[in-house]
């Protein structure tokens, strides 16, 4: 097991998990995985950043990663 | 309207802007898209801090549920076009400004005649899918694009100059005609639009000047309920 500091912003922090900043996932965890795992539609997801760096939804996470997900922001 | 001295209109902007920055901005024109939350608050900054030429786009009028975030709204401009009124407050603060409003909204048929001859262009739109638009038309004009984007107490700036991926890098390849952010959802606060279009007016402003730490292929994202701040490198 690794663990991450998760991030989910706007209308995804519904899905944040207790202990986010150092939440536990299985070695070779894809992004796509995480956010499968979390409930989330994948479509809801815009922005993935792993250590303030875009990054696709292929990322297979690493041990103390910083993750953050987005979703799309529109308004003005 | 009254006239002042240009040394003294400005004071207060010295010297953290020179003489010669002033001036400089003094003989440029920005245009600024969309007059809502983020809209109104960049006219405000960019009126009082001596931008020389406003065109400030809206198609739409003045709604109740304006009130509790657009400075550019009060009780007794219900139903009147936003544009008129930034066209009217601009006037007031600062008559040095040269301002132009249109009350029209902008799509692929007239976005690049709107833009054309601007320095800069800051969106302040409410749909995703017309960012595009402007993307292509800013492109086109040579003209870099400063966009901030809200949704509750969420926020993100970026710059786009001609020729980046811009909006492909934030929203992804396709979007509909249309299209809204989880701001559908969500609303929007005071707080967070007027803090987004402080950060826009600050982006303006390195710009024009030639300052560093320019936003271009970064997304600046801020999220006020928890004091989240992050420049995230989308490239």
């Amino acid at each position: 097991m690794i663990k991450i500091d998760l991030n989910l912003f706007v209308t995804l922090s519904k899905y944040l998990p207790e202990d986010s900043d150092c939440f536990e996932v299985s070695d070779n965890t894809s992004v796509e995985k995480l956010i499968s795992d979390l409930g989330i539609e994948q479509g809801s997801v815009k922005l993935i950043f792993v250590n303030g760096k875009k990054q696709d939804h292929r990322y297979v996470l690493k041990n103390g990663d910083r993750l953050g997900l987005f979703p799309p922001v529109g308004g003005g | 309207m009254a006239e002042f001295e240009f040394k003294e209109r400005y004071d207060r902007n010295f010297n953290t802007l020179s003489l010669k920055e002033q001036k400089q901005l003094k003989a440029l024109r920005v245009i600024v898209i969309g007059l809502g939350g983020l809209g109104g608050g960049v006219c405000e900054i960019l009126a009082r801090v001596g931008i020389g030429h406003l065109t400030l786009i809206d198609g739409d009028s003045f709604e109740p549920s304006n009130l509790n975030r657009q400075l550019l709204s009060q009780e007794d401009l219900m139903g009147v076009p936003k544009a008129m009124a930034a066209k009217k407050r601009v006037n007031a603060i600062n008559c040095e400004v040269n301002v132009e409003s249109f009350i029209e909204y902008l799509d692929e048929s007239n976005m690049y005649d709107r833009i054309k001859n601007g320095d800069l262009v800051v969106d302040c739109l409410d749909t995703i899918d017309v960012r595009f638009i402007l993307q292509n038309a800013a492109s086109k004009a040579s003209i870099p694009i400063v966009s901030g984007a809200i949704a509750g107490m969420t926020g993100q700036v970026t710059t786009i100059y001609p020729g980046d991926m811009g909006y492909k890098l934030i929203y992804g390849e396709e979007v509909q005609k249309q299209s809204k952010g989880v701001e559908t959802v969500t609303g929007n606060l005071g707080c967070c639009a007027l803090f987004v279009a402080a950060l826009q007016s600050a982006e303006v402003l390195k710009i024009l000047l030639n300052r560093k730490d320019i936003l271009r292929n970064k997304l600046l994202i801020s999220e006020l309920w928890t004091n989240t701040f992050e420049i995230v490198e989308l490239i």
